[in-house]
């Protein structure tokens, strides 16, 4: 009895061993640094939700490709009205919600509702505010009709915060979400991993992968020793610094790629003596951004000027309207009232970009005699702190929203920028269909914060991926937040 | 005297010496270091060890030998502050269980049952969550798991002198248990608290260096030995000197102050050697 029971136990073990080697690899497991608070993209601003969530559970009407590019999703066609204030989207038919209840246009319309609800709690509510109304003309025809025309609507209906969601679903998305996509939830070991499976009746093509399990992952040192022993397949940004140890690796493809952070050093304009331009233009003096880069990026970020991505092809380069100048920085800051020089606090998110630019900013501005004392914090402490509550002096952080400029036209925002010509600009852009005409009145705005020098700019964000060198299809630019599964394969 | 030291306690000799050296180096940090500590040039980064930089330079390019020095002087800082929260109040506590008794007794043992109960890095999470992580916070929670160590070995220690004849005859004097224990107890115990101070004081180091570690110690741009590790963690693979050097140091400051804690402890009492002080460890 006994004998056989360990015969039994052998061969379960050999079968355990066996498998891996005999199956098709159509698995992957993802290592995340961070991982999701929860995983509803519609009510949440975190970038780990989209990571985990965008396009593989949730779709939206239409959906952006790895260019950026706008891509019919659920909605197979539209037709724009004239004026640019109707859309008018064909539905897709056979598409059904991983519980089973079938997609139509009452979604569309619940979904909607839902976001610019009272009550809403969507991160991006402000972005779909043009929208007066959505209606259901049949069960596969959508109304949008808008208040203004909006030159990025499409673009913002492909965005995370608008995928739709069943009204039968919707409220519990937050641990059990519930979508349209390709893959389909199954379980979230919290503080662990959250696993994914393809969704069999999915309308559209069937990706490569069966499974997905995304690890969190926060250790860069951990991380680095998973994925040399083959514990994860890959990671969509691995740590620059340690970039080194996969980069002469055959085993191992680095994908570098653009992203839509815009990295700062994000002042309180409110506070003296940040409200002083001339102490501003002095702390812009008083940045090196090639040392800011080279040390916290490892060389892998890309130099701004204004708050604006430099592969956008609305960019202007102004990375020298206040070229480094420790001179000129200590001239400014003693026209200023300062020749002494402030004393000021730089509070720091747990992130390596912020804390690495922390310590190389405090050693540039004490060269023209500002004391910086960093203060190093958790990231619900510098949500509440710095964000929610505008309780900070300096901070550095990277705003990963794609064409994120309205900030500036919100003086309520954190860094409490106030200028009505900018309001006014960004209300005429929003209103704006004509591509020559955008592109002046968002480079026009892009030219008064740099000038202004509102917040330090210091350079845009690189993803640098790391995968198994067997795989393909992941995207190497982040033009939106989220890790696509949809094209990645396994390749002999 | 040193060669006489040297000849009949060479471990001792050995350890204080290697343990002088270190705390020397932390102490002349304070006025000097090769580089000052602060001054970040990425341009002279990962620089290997040479006659400009005798132990390299690091992910920010600062000087290792000055980081070096200065995370000294924070780990022995922090560490004897450590020590000295630990006697001062452990150390009253446990003559006061011998002098008094009873329900004192008692509540003293308990009282350290219970701070055992909670490891040094519990009491240091509980206290940076409180307060924030930094220096002085885990200076405190050092000194709090430090304080019932000295009051078992002081208890420990007193216990045996309190039913020596010449205690008797001071009670007998008229004099009361306070300055009984100040005048007979403390003196006789001394050289225990010496000894177990030494074996606190790289515990603490030990401790300072895990409380970095893990964030929660010194925050930067100061500097400790601990927080060089975490720093150089991610990058052990590239640049293996950035953690080598932190760690090693740390482990030498521990056995020369292990060693020098040993040799204290033969040449005080060599009678100590058999009974075997403990090495509560955090």
């Amino acid at each position: 009895m006994i004998a056989r029971k360990t015969l039994a136990l052998a061969m379960t073990g050999l079968m355990l061993a066996a498998a891996p080697v005999l199956a098709q690899p159509t698995e992957i497991r993802i290592g995340v640094a961070l991982e999701p608070p929860a995983l509803d993209p519609t009510a949440g601003a975190a970038e780990a939700i989209d990571v985990v969530v965008y396009q593989n559970i949730f779709e939206g009407l239409v959906r952006i490709d790895q260019t950026g590019a706008v891509q019919p999703g659920l909605a197979e066609s539209w037709t724009i009205s004239d004026e640019g204030l109707t859309y008018r989207f064909k539905l897709r038919e056979g598409v059904t919600f991983h519980d089973g209840t079938s997609f139509d246009a009452e979604d569309v319309k619940f979904t909607f509702a839902r976001l610019l609800a009272e009550d809403s709690v969507n991160a991006q509510k402000a972005l779909y505010t043009a929208i007066s109304d959505v209606s259901a003309i049949d069960p596969t025809t959508v109304e949008f009709t808008l208040s203004r025309p909006d030159g990025l609507f499409l673009f913002n209906l492909g965005r995370g915060d608008a995928v739709i969601v069943a009204p039968e679903s919707a409220g519990n998305n937050a641990a059990e979400p519930i979508g349209t996509g390709p893959f389909a939830f199954i379980q979230w070991d919290r503080g662990s991993r959250v696993v994914l499976e393809q969704y069999g009746p999915y309308w559209g093509e069937k990706p490569a992968l069966t499974k997905a399990t995304y690890m969190f992952i926060s250790d860069t040192a951990t991380m680095t020793n998973a994925l040399l022993a083959g514990d994860v397949d890959g990671t969509n940004n691995f740590a620059a610094e340690a970039l080194a140890v996969f980069e002469n690796n055959p085993q191992f493809k680095v994908l570098v790629g653009s992203t839509e952070g815009e990295t700062i050093l994000a002042t309180n304009n409110r506070r003296e003596p940040f409200s002083d331009l001339k102490v501003r233009q002095a702390m812009a003096h008083a940045l090196d951004r090639q040392e800011i880069i080279e040390g916290a990026t490892y060389g892998y970020g890309v130099p701004i000027g204004t708050h604006f991505a430099p592969h956008h092809p609305y960019y202007l380069d102004l990375t020298n309207t206040y070229p480094h100048d420790v001179e000129a920085a200590r001239a400014l800051l003693a026209e200023a009232g300062y020749a002494d020089g402030f004393s000021a606090t730089l509070k720091l998110p747990p992130v390596a970009y912020a804390r690495l630019s922390g310590q190389i900013i405090a050693s540039q501005f004490a060269e023209v005699g500002i004391s910086l004392e960093l203060v190093n914090m958790e990231w619900a402490q510098w949500l509440e702190d710095v964000f929610a509550n505008k309780d900070f002096d300096l901070t550095i952080i990277s705003h990963v929203e794609p064409f994120d400029i309205g900030i500036y036209a919100n003086p309520d925002y954190y860094f409490g920028y106030d200028n009505p010509e900018v309001q006014a600009l960004n209300e005429t852009l929003n209103a704006t269909t004509d591509e020559a005409e955008r592109k002046r009145l968002a480079q026009e705005i892009q030219t008064i914060i740099a000038r202004d020098a509102v917040n330090g700019y210091l350079f845009e964000l690189a993803q640098t991926g790391v995968w198994n060198a067997k795989l393909e299809g992941m995207w190497q630019n982040a033009p939106v937040e989220g890790v696509v599964l949809r094209d990645i394969r396994w390749v002999e | 005297m040193m060669r006489k030291l040297a000849r009949q306690h060479p471990s001792l000799a050995i350890g204080l010496l290697a343990a002088g050296i270190f705390a020397l180096l932390g102490l002349v940090s304070l006025w000097w270091t090769p580089y000052p500590i602060d001054q970040i040039a990425i341009s002279r980064r990962f620089l290997g060890p040479g006659w400009a930089h005798w132990l390299g330079t690091d992910h920010l390019g600062r000087d290792m030998l000055s980081l070096v020095m200065s995370g000294m002087l924070t780990s022995f800082v922090v560490a004897s502050l450590g020590v000295l929260i630990g006697v001062g109040i452990g150390v009253p506590l446990g003559l006061a269980a011998v002098a008094w008794g009873g329900a004192v007794e008692w509540l003293v043992l308990r009282f350290s049952d219970l701070t055992f109960a909670f490891p040094a890095v519990i009491v240091a999470i509980l206290i940076a969550t409180l307060a924030g992580p930094g220096a002085t916070n885990a200076t405190i929670a050092i000194g709090i798991f430090n304080i019932p160590v000295f009051a078992r070995v002081a208890r420990g220690g007193a216990l045996a002198i309190a039913t020596q004849d010449y205690v008797a005859a001071a009670r007998l004097a008229g004099l009361g248990r306070a300055t009984i224990a100040a005048r007979h107890l403390l003196p006789n115990i001394m050289s225990l608290l010496i000894v177990q101070g030494t074996i606190q004081l790289s515990l603490g180091i030990l401790a300072e260096a895990g409380l970095s570690y893990i964030g929660l110690g010194t925050q930067p741009p100061a500097t400790s030995l601990g927080l060089m590790l975490r720093d150089a963690q991610s990058l052990f693979l590239i640049h293996p000197s950035l953690s080598l050097i932190p760690g090693l140091t740390i482990v030498l400051v521990v056995i020369a102050l292990n060693i020098a804690g040993d040799g204290l402890r033969d040449a005080m009492d060599p009678r100590l050697r058999h009974q075997g002080l403990s090495h509560g460890a955090g």
